[in-house]
């Protein structure tokens, strides 16, 4: 699991937004495992094992809970296979299995949040990529939501993670960046950039 | 997707009709109800007239559902599409005026190069939806509302001043070959693919796109190219339902293809629902008839002649007040995006509902 924080406007949205193909980045290189990706369009990440749970959740609000769900999983052909993913996924959020036949607009953030993660997941992907899940969440639903997401990240499936809150994020992370204002400031292991005293004058209030 | 026997209209009714005629049975009931309709019209062409512009209206309001409703996309150039299809197919037929396929009864050969008119209008309708898609459906919002308003502009200044196309006078002495069972059919097919897109994973994607074009991309849904096929799909068809419209009126000139026209469309998409297809059949219908209605109410009630054409002229203010209120009462439109048989009352068959 990998954290990118930093100030607002550092562009740590646009630079998840160029990994998973929203964005065509004007230079440099994009790999997923080894190969180049650089311009390719986010429906060609996807079957690449490319997930992406946007900022602001970008959940469907007035489709259903499992529709959204169904919606994800939307390049694969496994049925079979996607009935089991879904049925992983409500292990992971079991609230989403109570709110399934729930429109998704009237879930709490926190849920919706879940259900973006859920959702992003069954497009089996091998980097997901999270924008801002902690955004307007209360401190346990952001706990919850993290631990899952070190749960998820334990079966194999690599996190790329934005963050404003440097704190949470670096002490999930394995490895973390700091971003300011486009460029990579500082970077190395989570607990240790949580260590400097740079990170903890900047973004840290200490 | 054109697998018979597994249409929409079918895959989920219930009840003992026999899957293999499902696919098919509209159109088993419809040919008989238009050919009676012919016969009993053929004394009264004002009758036809109307029916006739009822079904080219269905054709515009349907087709535009798919980019507007469905898709979420904000097009207001429809008449623009519709008068490229009106103007190829019209000048199609007028120079193929004199020319009869040897091997069939004259009848039969105008009514197949009758096709082949229509065909040309909505694939240059479609050409031009491509053409116009392209560059403004990768933008967002407003941005195509702008092109396509554009886009109809241009075309009717277009044709205004094109020698071949009659500069403002209009075309006129195109073979009448429209009828209303083939207004009728188009109107059948024209449905019956939004219904099918509608229900296909096609139309899924399409619904992605119009609730958070954003979480659609990172779906995986490849939103530029399911915008520009939606818009592909509904231009051909307003070509189609210019080119019936040039075979029944006596001359097409740029003024029935202004923006007011394109205007008159959206209202009646907006009216009937966003994303409903019987929705926006329902309200073509109402909104064609209730000038003629209000014309021929005013003249029972013993206006004068002028008075009854002046209903005519108020349309647009009259359509302005009744979209303001349906706004205030109902902004989903009258059905939402639900179709017919989910608003109908409980008591009645019903289809199943749901995406999947």
């Amino acid at each position: 699991m990998v954290a990118l924080i930093g100030a607002n406007g550092a562009g740590k949205t646009s630079t998840l937004r160029a990994v998973s193909g929203m964005l065509k980045p004007s230079a440099g290189r994009i790999t997923l495992e080894g190969k180049d990706i650089t311009g390719l369009k986010a429906h060609q990440l996807v079957p690449r094992g490319m997930a992406h749970a946007p900022e602001g959740r970008g959940i469907f609000p007035n489709l259903t809970v499992q529709e959204n769900l169904e919606l994800g999983a939307y390049l694969r052909k496994d049925t079979a296979q996607i009935e089991q993913d879904m049925e992983k996924g409500f292990t992971l959020f079991p609230v989403l299995k109570e709110r399934r036949r729930q429109l998704a607009g009237t879930l709490s953030g926190g849920e919706q949040q879940m259900l973006a993660i859920a959702r992003a997941l069954l497009s089996k992907p091998q980097l997901l990529l999270l924008d801002e899940p902690s955004l307007g969440l209360a401190p346990q639903v952001t706990e919850t939501i993290f631990r899952t997401l070190r749960e998820v990240n334990a079966t194999g499936v690599s996190v790329l993670l934005v963050e404003q809150n440097a704190h949470l994020a670096l002490n999930a992370a394995h490895y973390g960046y700091v971003l300011e204002t486009g460029e990579v400031v500082m970077a190395g292991v989570g607990k240790a950039l949580l260590e400097s005293a740079e990170i903890r004058r900047a973004y840290l209030g200490e | 997707m054109a697998t018979p026997g597994a249409t929409i209209l079918s895959d989920d009714v219930a009840g003992p009709i026999p899957p293999a005629l499902r696919g098919i049975l509209p159109v088993l009931i419809a040919l008989p109800v238009l050919a009676l309709a012919e016969v009993l019209l053929g004394a009264s062409p004002f009758a036809t007239y109307l029916l006739s512009v009822v079904g080219v209206n269905i054709i515009l309001a349907v087709s535009l559902n798919i980019v507007n409703g469905m898709t979420g996309q904000f097009s207001i150039g429809h008449a623009g599409f519709m008068a490229v299809g009106a103007y190829i197919a019209g000048v199609t037929s007028l120079s193929l005026k004199e020319v009869a396929l040897s091997f069939l009864p004259v009848a039969a050969s105008d009514q197949v190069l009758f096709v082949v008119a229509l065909l040309a209008g909505g694939v240059c309708a479609a050409l031009c939806g491509f053409l116009v898609g392209l560059p403004s459906l990768r933008l967002r919002g407003d941005y195509l509302a702008i092109v396509t308003l554009g886009f109809g502009e241009i075309i009717r200044v277009f044709v205004q001043n094109t020698e071949a196309f009659g500069r403002a006078l209009g075309l006129s002495g195109i073979p009448q070959y429209s009828s209303v069972a083939m207004v009728y059919f188009w109107v059948f097919l024209v449905v019956l693919v939004a219904r099918r897109i509608a229900g296909s994973s096609h139309g899924r994607s399409l619904w992605a796109i119009r609730e958070d074009e954003v979480a659609a991309e990172a779906m995986g849904v490849d939103t530029t190219g399911y915008k520009v096929r939606a818009f592909v799909i509904s231009s051909f068809f307003a070509g189609i339902a210019g080119g019936l419209f040039a075979h029944f009126v006596p001359i097409i000139n740029p003024g029935s293809f202004t923006f007011v026209k394109s205007m008159e469309i959206v209202v009646m998409v907006v009216l009937g629902g966003l994303g409903s297809t019987t929705g926006a059949i329902v309200a073509a219908i109402f909104l064609t008839l209730l000038p003629e209605g209000l014309r021929s109410l005013f003249g029972a009630m013993g206006a004068e002649g002028s008075l009854a054409q002046k209903v005519d002229q108020i349309r647009m203010p009259v359509y302005g007040v009744l979209l303001v209120v349906l706004m205030l009462l109902r902004p989903q439109g009258l059905f939402g995006t639900k179709e017919l048989w989910d608003v109908l009352p409980r008591w009645l068959p019903r289809k199943k509902k749901g995406l999947s």
